[in-house]
């Protein structure tokens, strides 16, 4: 344990990162480069949160780590452990809890507050990566704000489709300046991108770090005859009956059997505990 | 209206030992409104150079050509553009058009230019292309398909669509039979008629005599010396 | 009259090599100027450099914008050059490869500029393509097909539509029928003099066939070793041309 400094990192790096940080926050929703390093796990299982978790935790943080919006897949429980570790703050599962809370595609349920940060993975943080493959060309359009290329991507889902059919890494324009991709969430977290909680993004892999500070203007890109919706399954949870949260699609045997629950874990049970049935409720199957 | 003074043409073939050959020299003339000049000579003589220079076609090596307040000899090319718009037209023996636009267009095409609104510049086209006998069935056709006769009247419906102060008409009779010769003279009356001064080379002595009011030899333009 | 385009001295070297040198010219509103030469002669290199592709060594090239009247384009900022390559210019490439998206359909792609410039109405982006793509001859049918699919001619009509549906006011051609049939050469440019008659347009058209100038251009300049040799009316410079590169430039056409 001693042979590590606080959550791995040693502080120089710390500072480098949080002076990204800082650029970030005062540039909100423009791609801060920064020397991302290796760290004990693969490139795709988080490495640039990691990092910026690393950057911002203070050992009286409470961090919570999700994945899909559940605390207990593999990644969640790694990270969490590895923070456990390295870093010895507390750790919990509850949303509201956390001062710090890590996410791999989910924004929890729960309105965040202004004593939290939010620490999204991100794997490929330029939004115009698959329209224009030239990374000088894309930080042009940046910078001139040519983004009329994001509607076309926008254009050719609806023309192939009848209707924007991009449902997760939906591109947002942040406080009318930077187009952003908020990483792959599904569209239906898009509007709890304006937050008052401070929203920080690291790309590992790709070297970028960026953010939303609290309450930053954040909308999503639309046609004014095809405008944004939130989308999610047509389903209330089979657990606990909410019918306004982001469901995962869980198939239950071989025969098609299916039931929808909450993807926040902590949400779910939340509401569970207060009492809130659903269809497929232990009591109810009673 | 058109004013040619001590004109004089050469022309350098660079590309065959540079050799110079003038083949003009202090040719003048002076054409009023309405009045209609033919240009004689024989075969070779410059009747044709004469008639391209004044419409800016071929480059005056001295001299001055005033068709209107305009010196072609010294214009720049946009002048001599919208003096062709609007001030001088040229019949000229060969039609050169675009492929695949209908005839009725080809005829329109330089009152349309001047700005006429679309329907009256197809009605005065569709006028001049009945009275030069083009079948109203060919119209919507492209006129590059035609045979000679036929594409030489296409040619003189569009150089009479927009009636131009001035204009230039080389052969305007030439292959044609003798109802359309007809009205291809009573065209140049009319044209006299309404103020047009006209410069024109007519091997045709009887269209020559009955339309031309003045006939100038342009071999007395001819360099001795290049002999 | 103020001219739309007027350039003054532009020069381009590479290296040691003459890319142009010493060119100036005016062009005025819904003139249509052509630049014939060999191969090599510059022509592509100072049109690239008029258009802010490549940076020009010297020179100037005074663009009559409509806010501020004439302004030199290679002293504006990208961000102005740019906005101005997408709105009041438009470049038609040889290859229709290289001024479309390949992967975008044909309405995305003539959309792509209102978009640009801020439309935000699928219906109307997608009804102001639709009537483009008729305009140039390309059947609604087809809107959402790739270019791909499309034969060689329809990609270079597409790629005409695309620059053109922000109604520009000066396009730069760069061999824009090169590499396409005779007969497919021929409805193209009854299509390209409609619409510069219709919109105006003032042009400027690199090729090096002498059939296409004569049918298109007002004026022509033609170019040698990366200077212009000769300049003037079309069918001036090909009747009676004066230069000896021009003269065995117009007796080397294959007369049909």
């Amino acid at each position: 344990m001693s042979a590590y400094n606080f959550a791995y990192l040693d502080e120089q790096t710390k500072r480098m990162i949080r002076r990204a940080l800082l650029k970030g926050i005062a540039i909100p929703g423009y791609q801060v480069p920064f020397a991302s390093r290796e760290m004990p796990m693969p490139y795709g299982w988080g490495t640039g949160g990691v990092q910026v978790t690393a950057a911002c935790l203070t050992p009286e943080d409470r961090l919570k780590v999700i994945d899909q919006g559940a605390d207990d897949t593999t990644n969640a429980v790694s990270i969490r452990k590895f923070f456990e570790t390295t870093a010895g703050v507390e750790t919990t599962e509850r949303t509201r809890a956390a001062t710090v809370i890590q996410t791999r595609h989910r924004i929890p349920e729960e309105p965040l507050g202004e004593d939290q940060i939010l620490v999204y993975q991100v794997p490929i943080p330029e939004p115009l990566r698959f329209l224009e493959p030239r990374e000088t060309e894309t930080r042009r359009m940046h910078a001139l704000e040519e983004y009329g290329l994001m509607h076309v991507k926008l254009y050719e889902d609806i023309a192939r489709h009848g209707a924007i059919a991009t449902s997760y890494a939906y591109p947002v324009k942040v406080e009318g300046r930077y187009v952003m991709d908020p990483s792959p969430i599904p569209k239906f977290d898009n509007p709890k991108l304006e937050s008052a909680a401070i929203q920080l993004f690291g790309a590992g892999r790709e070297q970028r770090i960026y953010a939303i500070p609290p309450h930053t203007r954040v909308v999503s890109l639309d046609f004014e005859d095809h405008p944004f919706v939130a989308s999610k399954a047509d389903h209330a949870c089979d657990l606990c009956g909410a019918d306004h949260s982001y469901l995962d699609e869980v198939i239950v045997d071989d025969a098609g059997g299916r039931m929808f629950v909450c993807s926040d874990t902590d949400f779910c049970a939340t509401r569970q505990a207060e009492g809130h049935r659903g269809r497929l409720s232990p009591e109810a199957a009673e | 209206m058109i004013r040619v003074e001590n004109v004089s043409k050469s022309f350098t073939l660079h590309n065959q030992g540079s050799a110079t050959i003038e083949v003009m020299r202090g040719a003048s003339l002076a054409v009023a409104p309405g009045e209609c000049v033919a240009l004689t000579g024989n075969s070779g003589a410059g009747k044709s150079t004469l008639m391209r220079m004044i419409y800016g076609n071929y480059l005056a090596a001295s001299g001055r050509i005033l068709v209107g307040a305009v010196d072609v000899a010294r214009a720049e090319p946009r002048e001599i553009l919208a003096l062709r718009r609007a001030t001088l037209g040229y019949v000229s023996q060969f039609l050169r058009v675009v492929p695949r636009v209908p005839t009725i267009e080809v005829v329109a095409e330089p009152l349309l230019a001047v700005g006429t609104p679309r329907e009256a510049a197809l009605a005065r086209a569709g006028g001049l292309l009945a009275r030069l006998n083009i079948p109203e069935t060919l119209w919507g056709l492209s006129p590059t398909t035609f045979s000679g006769g036929e594409q030489q009247r296409v040619n003189i419906a569009r150089g009479f669509a927009h009636d131009y102060p001035a204009m230039l008409l080389d052969e305007p009779t030439a292959s044609l039979d003798a109802g359309n010769r007809e009205t291809v003279l009573a065209l140049i009356e009319e044209a006299k008629a309404r103020g047009a001064a006209i410069v024109g080379i007519f091997h045709d002595e009887a269209a020559r005599a009955r339309v031309a009011d003045r006939e100038i030899d342009v071999s007395a333009f001819t360099p001795k010396a290049a002999a | 009259m103020t001219p739309l385009l007027s350039v003054r001295d532009i020069a381009k070297f590479y290296g040691p090599r003459v890319g142009c040198e010493g060119v100036g010219f005016d062009l005025y509103p819904g003139e249509v100027m052509g630049i014939v030469g060999e191969s090599g002669s510059g022509k592509s290199t100072l049109l690239n450099v008029l258009a802010g592709h490549l940076p020009a060594d010297r020179g100037e090239v005074l663009f009559d914008t409509r806010a501020e009247g004439l302004k030199d384009t290679l002293a504006m900022s990208e961000s102005e050059r740019r906005m101005l390559a997408r709105t009041d210019w438009a470049f038609v490439h040889q290859n229709p490869r290289d001024g479309l998206r390949m992967g975008v359909s044909a309405g995305g792609n003539v959309g792509e500029r209102l978009m640009a410039v801020g439309a935000r109405h699928y219906g109307e982006i997608r009804g102001t393509a639709l009537d483009w793509l008729d305009r140039v001859e390309i059947e609604a049918g087809r809107i959402d097909d790739r270019p791909r699919a499309f034969s060689g001619g329809m990609q270079q009509r597409l790629q005409i539509a695309r620059n053109l549906v922000t109604g520009p006011r000066l396009v730069f051609m760069d061999e824009p029928t090169g590499g396409l049939d005779v007969s497919v050469q021929a409805r193209l440019l009854d299509m390209l003099r409609g619409l510069v008659r219709e919109m105006g347009l003032s042009v400027l058209i690199v090729t090096h066939d002498l059939a296409v100038v004569r049918l298109l251009a007002d004026r022509l300049m033609v170019m040698k070793s990366g200077r212009v040799v000769e300049a003037g009316l079309t069918d001036q410079v090909l009747d009676d041309p004066q230069h000896p590169y021009t003269q065995l430039l117009v007796s080397s056409v294959l007369q049909v």
